[in-house]
């Protein structure tokens, strides 16, 4: 089993939902496809989507919902 | 004045208005700050900062407890809450009353009034102001709708009473597509604001927007004349003007009268913009809204009448009658204020946060820009794109438009992308420089100029 990192291309803040009354794209835990979407990031109040890029049997989130995030920082682990 | 010290509850541009208008006051200024703009030209020009909070702007702009904490904290008297974040939610303003500090606005009670849209537009009918043909409020069931849209004609939007920044919203060009629509319009509201209420509205269009300021020290109230604010993308204005070209005298007296009626009839305390949608061919306005704040676009309007309009709002929130009337207001020359924004228009205006690199501001009479940039400073991506204001006046509109082609090609700024290079394809355009604009007019020609997804 081995790991795949999920990694923001942009600095802004995350978001796991698609609005604040939406549930979670994707759960802790949950199996991913690679077109996924699993998180927004808003950068200057435009929202782009973050999707998996990878298949895996599980996501782990490393970041909460409305954090701040780098460009370049690991947003999710999958294990593929 | 009974405020000798005061709190920013804003960031960028704005924020460094409020700090030279408290300078000139004797004011001592505060800054509130997120953790990402500990570095920010407003920190380092205030008296004094308090962080309050993360920098996602929910945790720390939007925070009102924070806030309010700060205010504590660094005891002044006084809250300056700016424009967007909080500075037209009512529970804000309430706060800082009940914290015993002066909220620099209208009190908690006028901005519900003006904010919720139905109760702004009754309040404007009851001002004789003229409003848009539509349903008075809120309407019932598909049934009464109908009457009421076969009385103003096609088209109309139905518009969520829920709704606000243009969500929410249908237009229906004929009955087929009304009774399709009201339907799911109602069901969307429903789910999407946990209130399915609609309300009619005709849908003016070719339309122009064109806003009035004014002042009131809850005695008495004044009108700054107008601003033409038609170039908008996404109902984001980018362009503003003041005085608005080609309005007939008669026209601009009976809308600027509208709003300070409107402003007399709630008792209006402080500076504040009456919205309204202009239909040249018929010269008829109709009210939209009332934005209970000072607006980003207010330097065209200081730099036609001489009015420092923040200053002047401070003195208001601290007790001050209004030290002019309106016979003191007069309209001297044209100004236009050119949004800078950190996007790319050739990239369907993605934005681009970073570091200014270089920065070169043009200077000269009758030449402002009112920024927080300065070199090596590193724009956060969390906030809005807005970088700073260039705002030109001159003689007559068509002087200001050779001196604002001037300016531009004097505002350097290196390192990240902005809104510079479609300015001074604006400022060229033979529609614009004739003032054939409307709502419409930028996205269209974005179309055009850019291939772009507006």
């Amino acid at each position: 089993m081995s790991k795949a990192q999920i990694i923001s291309p942009l600095p802004g803040t995350f978001y796991r939902k698609a609005s604040p009354e939406s549930p979670p794209f994707k759960q802790d835990g949950d199996p991913v496809s690679a077109s996924d979407v699993i998180g927004l990031v808003e950068v200057m109040k435009n929202f782009q989507e973050v999707t998996a890029d990878a298949e895996g049997r599980a996501i782990t989130f490393l970041v909460e919902d409305g954090e701040a995030i780098m460009a370049g920082q690991a947003i999710a682990e999958i294990d593929t | 004045m009974t405020i000798s010290s005061l709190l920013i509850a804003n960031r960028g541009e704005i924020a460094v208005r409020v700090i030279h208008a408290c300078r000139a006051l004797g004011i001592r200024s505060v800054q509130a700050h997120s953790v990402a703009d500990a570095d920010s030209l407003a920190v380092r020009l205030a008296d004094e900062a308090v962080e309050i909070g993360p920098p996602p702007a929910a945790k720390s702009y939007l925070n009102i407890e924070a806030l309010i904490g700060a205010a504590r904290a660094t005891g002044v008297d006084a809250v300056h809450p700016g424009y967007g974040f909080l500075a037209e939610n009512a529970d804000f303003a309430d706060a800082v009353a009940a914290a015993g500090m002066i909220f620099v606005g209208p009190d908690g009670d006028s901005i519900r009034l003006l904010g919720d849209k139905v109760s702004a537009r009754q309040a404007a009918a009851k001002a004789g102001v003229p409003t848009v043909p539509g349903s008075d409020g809120r309407v019932g069931e598909i049934d009464e709708a109908r009457g009421i849209v076969e009385d103003i004609g096609f088209p109309v939007m139905i518009k969520a009473v829920a709704g606000g920044g243009g969500r929410g919203i249908r237009v229906a060009a004929d009955f087929d597509e009304f009774e399709r629509f009201f339907p799911q319009a109602s069901a969307e509201a429903a789910a999407a604001f946990g209130d399915g209420g609609l309300y009619i509205e005709k849908l003016i269009d070719p339309a122009r927007h064109i806003e009035v300021q004014v002042l009131g020290d809850g005695q008495r109230f004044i009108h700054c004349f107008e601003r033409e604010c038609s170039l908008q993308r996404r109902r984001q204005k980018i362009w503003e003007e003041a005085p608005a070209f080609d309005l007939a005298p008669a026209v601009r007296e009976a809308m600027c009268a509208s709003a300070v009626a409107l402003a007399k009839l709630v008792g209006y305390r402080g500076a504040g913009t009456v919205e309204f949608l202009y239909d040249g061919a018929s010269q008829s306005f109709y009210f939209i809204e009332v934005n209970t704040r000072i607006q980003v676009e207010h330097p065209v309007t200081e730099m036609i009448t001489g009015i420092d309009l923040v200053q002047a709002m401070i003195r208001i929130a601290g007790g001050e009658p209004l030290a002019i009337t309106q016979d003191d207001v007069t309209v001297d020359g044209h100004a236009i204020e050119c949004r800078i924004n950190a996007e790319d228009p050739a990239k369907n205006f993605m934005p681009g946060p970073g570091t200014i690199e270089s920065l070169k501001i043009p200077e000269g009479e009758g030449i402002r820009f009112d920024t927080m940039l300065y070199e090596g400073y590193v724009v956060p991506p969390f906030y809005d794109s807005l970088l700073g204001k260039l705002i030109v006046r001159s003689a007559d509109r068509e002087s200001c438009l050779v001196a604002l082609k001037d300016a531009l090609a004097g505002l350097e700024i290196t390192g990240i992308p902005t809104t510079v290079p479609l300015h001074a394809l604006l400022v060229d355009d033979l529609d614009v420089a004739a003032g054939r604009v409307n709502t419409r007019f930028l996205e269209t020609w974005l179309e055009r100029r850019f291939e772009t997804n507006v």
